[in-house]
């Protein structure tokens, strides 16, 4: 285990890519397969399932150090990291018993995971005795992975570049190897390096294409609109339509399995005849045009979609992209001829679940701008520029995908309350909870946690420590002082806010030192908002 | 006898900063006094512009390079008792740096100590932290929480010392943030000085003659890192800066370089992820939480103010594990945690 803990802290104390690739590089060309799977496991972003409840585990380690529940509380909130924390009040406590190195395998496979199966009691007992033989470090990961919090700071395709250059291979093809299910068997890690890779080929998915945002700067510098492939960008769920054989897959951006949550969209595409891969979004559709993102955040989380859920939020898979057909890898393919081979395909396909995202026409680059205008009352975010001699690229490449996005609304609100942030930002005031005017008095319209410079983060830190009134708990209440102006994408009506609006992905563009509390915006002026965006 | 809580306690709050009324005199006064007892030369304790000020002989040289050299400044030898109004006052050792200094104020055989900023781990650029017995003790608190526990020094010079080998074979320059007085003077004297060349910032230089004339261990052959003597440094040599140089020009003179901190934030992952680190030395010359309630009980104190830092968590727990009557010197937010400042 002290192998996969020093990879963890070299990977989250470094700030250089090559540094972490090398780290990645040398513990992988060392470690044994058993664990060499889990730390793969690990590393792209699976989780173990919890194996006991956070508030006993963060009882016990209570006890464990000593510490009263509510000291443990305190350093807790300064830390910012419920595992640090504890690793760092438990090592106090057993500085002079020596540590044991246990491979990764069994810590998970013997310890972590038969935890699930012990009664309260022995689970404690349990816990107890594998703490008291970590060192600090490895006492830090262990808990990391009991707590499900382990993120550490390496992208998916680093970890598949590393892994790609021990068995020498391209990238592509080792990201490729990765995607899907992981299973962490030293079989399935061996299989990475000789490519002996069987059945559940069905499953996989590729590496999805990820555009760069465009800004009116730089959409002045890009050749002409005729080599460019323009569409609306759709504001649901990026996702792969895998159909394989008869097996449909519905795998999303964000590495989620979405098969169970849009049964319809499966059902249908498991009726087509053949194999194709499709690249999308999942929305959810309101008879000719998209939902409210919220609606669609009503399908997810779940087991199973009852009949009255698919009649509430009728769904869609918008597809923009043909990947492979007939088991032939098209990726290499320009955007322009998978375009039309996913056009000719999707003629003999007619459903409701199943949609084409249509080519916006123009003949310049100002038309293409007059359109972008009317992205918020088509419910769509924007547009996607794609260079039609592109192919499909694996991850984030630039130049070719370009997502130009409708400038988001903004209003200038009052900074009133501030919390310790986590993680990065832990021990400074960095969760802030902005308010507008209401006639005289103020109503909470946003929280925001990023957006600013690290400058101003501190800044704004020593301002709240020499401005607070009062606090609830871990809340500071603030003289109503200092002015931001916010942006956010989207506003609905939500009867769960005090304000009667909820605001999409609400963050600080600016500190406006220059207006006084009295200029900031109203609840009237922010409701006038609303009915742009329905 | 009942000492701080039913009489007028012999040294309290106020918004000057602590106040000895039966002397007349100021502890560490953050605003103008007349008289002003200073435990320490850092920016937070010592400002310019009191009337007087007294502080240990062993800290007079550097209290005058920061306040002024035309200040009212007098010395006093360590442990030595000075009679001032209706008290009798003497300076100990705090360990906290050179020249750094406990206070101890006796009325009727009632006696305060206000320890300042002080630490009990071992440092050889200083004197060594002396407890004193006292009835009522007022302590700092800037780690006063159990995730706070120093590692051996010597450990995390070897540290140091490994890293700056590291650079030196990845041709990149060792750039180590330290606070300018104090920290930095206790590094060069720990680290060794045979790995390369050591230059160090113009606030770290300005003090070494008084570490040297003190007898301190400051290898020699150390000089100023600039742009005349960058050639000298690059791809080898370590540095030694406050951290208040990172993104500056003068930095970028010696690119490429690898970024450290030595502080006692540094035990905590987000504080070093925050400040765009490649490294955190875990040193501080501050006490950590053990360190705290050892001195309380060394000190044999009943009552037990705590001031700086963690206050809140340190009282509580004082009184409610230890039985002890302590409570928070300055009012809650007077004087906030330091959050995210180098430690001074
Ligand atoms: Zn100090």
């Amino acid at each position: 285990m002290k192998g996969f803990s020093e990879l963890y802290l070299t990977l989250d104390a470094s700030n250089r890519k090559n540094e972490k690739l090398a780290a990645l590089r040398n513990y992988f060309s060392v470690v044994p397969p058993e664990d060499g799977a889990w730390a793969v496991f690990f590393l792209i972003g699976n989780r173990l399932k919890r194996p006991i409840r956070m508030t006993d585990f963060r009882k016990w380690a209570g006890l464990a150090c000593g510490q009263p529940a509510w000291l443990v509380d305190e350093c807790y909130n300064h830390v910012g990291d419920l595992a640090e924390t504890l690793a760092l009040l438990l090592s106090e406590r057993k500085r002079s018993i020596r540590a044991q190195d246990r491979p990764l395998h069994q810590v998970v496979q013997e310890d972590i995971i038969p935890l699930r199966e012990l009664g309260l009691e022995e689970q404690r007992k349990r816990l107890e005795s594998i703490w008291v033989h970590l060192d600090g470090s490895s006492c830090f990961i262990f808990n990391k992975l009991i707590t499900g919090g382990f993120r550490v700071g390496v992208s998916q395709s680093l970890v598949a570049t590393a892994l790609a250059e021990l068995a020498n291979v391209e990238p592509a093809i080792m990201a490729h190897r990765l995607m899907g299910i992981w299973k962490p068997t030293p079989c399935a890690y061996k299989a990475l390096f000789t490519g002996s890779h069987s059945e559940d080929q069905t499953a996989k998915p590729y590496p999805f294409c990820l555009s760069y945002p465009l800004d009116e700067i730089a959409r002045s510098r890009l050749d002409t609109i005729s080599k460019w492939q323009v569409e609306w960008k759709w504001d649901g769920i990026r996702a792969q339509l895998i159909k394989r054989g008869n097996e449909v897959i519905l795998w999303s951006r964000g590495k989620e399995m979405l098969t169970d949550q849009f049964p319809e969209i499966v059902e249908e595409a498991a009726s087509w005849s053949g194999s194709i891969v499709l690249d999308g979004e999942l929305l959810a559709w309101d008879h000719d045009s998209p939902a409210p993102f919220s609606e669609l955040q009503r399908r997810l989380g779940r087991k199973n979609v009852s009949v009255k859920m698919r009649n509430d939020v009728p769904v869609l898979f918008m597809s923009y992209d043909l990947l492979e057909f007939d088991g032939v890898d098209f990726r290499n393919k320009s955007t322009q001829e998978r375009r039309s081979i996913l056009q000719s395909w999707s003629s003999g396909i007619s459903s409701r679940y199943f949609g084409i995202s249509p080519l916006i026409e123009a003949c310049s680059w100002e038309v293409v701008l007059r359109l972008r205008e009317e992205s918020r009352r088509r419910r769509v975010e924007g547009i996607m520029l794609k260079r039609k001699e592109a192919p499909y690229h694996s991850g984030r490449k630039k130049g070719d995908w370009w997502k130009w996005k409708v400038a988001p609304y903004t209003i200038d609100a009052i900074m009133i309350y501030a919390q310790l942030g986590h993680g990065r930002r832990a021990g400074l005031y960095t969760d802030y909870t902005f308010a507008v005017w209401n006639e005289d008095s103020l109503v909470p319209i946003a929280k925001a946690y990023s957006g600013l410079s690290d400058h101003d983060i501190r800044k704004v830190d020593r301002w709240i420590r020499q401005n607070t009134t009062d606090s609830h708990g871990p809340v500071r209440v603030l003289e109503p002082k200092q002015v931001f102006e916010i942006a956010f994408e989207g506003i609905n009506e939500s009867k769960r806010h005090k304000s009667g609006i909820a605001v999409r992905f609400p963050r600080i563009l600016r500190w406006r030192k220059d207006k006084l509390p009295k200029d900031a915006d109203s609840l009237k002026m922010v409701r006038s908002l609303l009915a742009v965006d329905s | 006898m009942l000492i701080g809580s039913s009489q007028q306690p012999l040294i309290k709050w106020t918004n000057r900063g602590l106040y000895c009324e039966k002397g007349d005199f100021y502890i560490d006064p953050c605003r103008r006094v007349d008289r002003a007892l200073i435990t320490h030369a850092h920016s937070d304790h010592a400002r310019v512009g009191m009337k007087s000020y007294l502080t240990a002989d062993a800290g007079v040289g550097i209290l005058k390079e920061r306040i002024g050299f035309d200040s009212s400044i007098s010395g006093i030898p360590f442990g030595k008792h000075q009679r001032i109004g209706d008290v009798i006052v003497s300076f100990h050792p705090a360990g906290h740096l050179l020249g750094s200094a406990q206070i101890r104020v006796e009325h009727r055989g009632e006696v305060w100590v206000v320890t300042g900023d002080y630490k009990i781990t071992h440092d050889i650029s200083c004197e060594a932290f002396e407890p004193v017995r006292c009835h009522n003790l007022i302590t700092e608190a800037t780690f006063a929480l159990p995730v706070y526990s120093w590692p051996d020094s010597q450990l995390v010079f070897e540290q140091i010392n490994q890293w700056w080998l590291n650079n030196q074979s990845e041709g990149r320059c060792s750039v180590l943030f330290a606070y300018a007085l104090g920290k930095a003077q206790r590094l060069l004297c720990g680290v060794d000085p045979s790995i390369g060349p050591i230059g160090v910032h113009g606030a770290v230089e300005k003090m070494l003659p008084y570490y040297r004339k003190a007898g301190r261990a400051i290898p020699e052959g150390i000089f100023k890192a600039n742009a005349e003597s960058k050639e000298k440094l690059k791809g080898v040599g370590l540095i030694i800066a406050p951290g208040s140089v990172q993104n500056t020009p003068w930095l970028r003179k010696f690119a490429p370089y690898s970024l450290a901190f030595a502080s006692g934030w540094m035990a905590i992952r987000g504080a070093r992820r925050r400040r765009a680190l490649d490294r955190g030395f875990v040193i501080s010359d501050h006490v950590d939480w053990k360190g705290i309630l050892n001195t309380v009980d060394n000190t044999g104190a009943e009552c037990v103010g705590v001031i700086h830092g963690y206050a809140d968590a340190l009282v509580r727990w004082l009184r409610e594990e230890r039985g002890l009557r302590a409570y928070e010197v300055s009012p809650k937010y007077a004087k906030d945690r330091p959050g995210e400042e180098a430690e001074k």
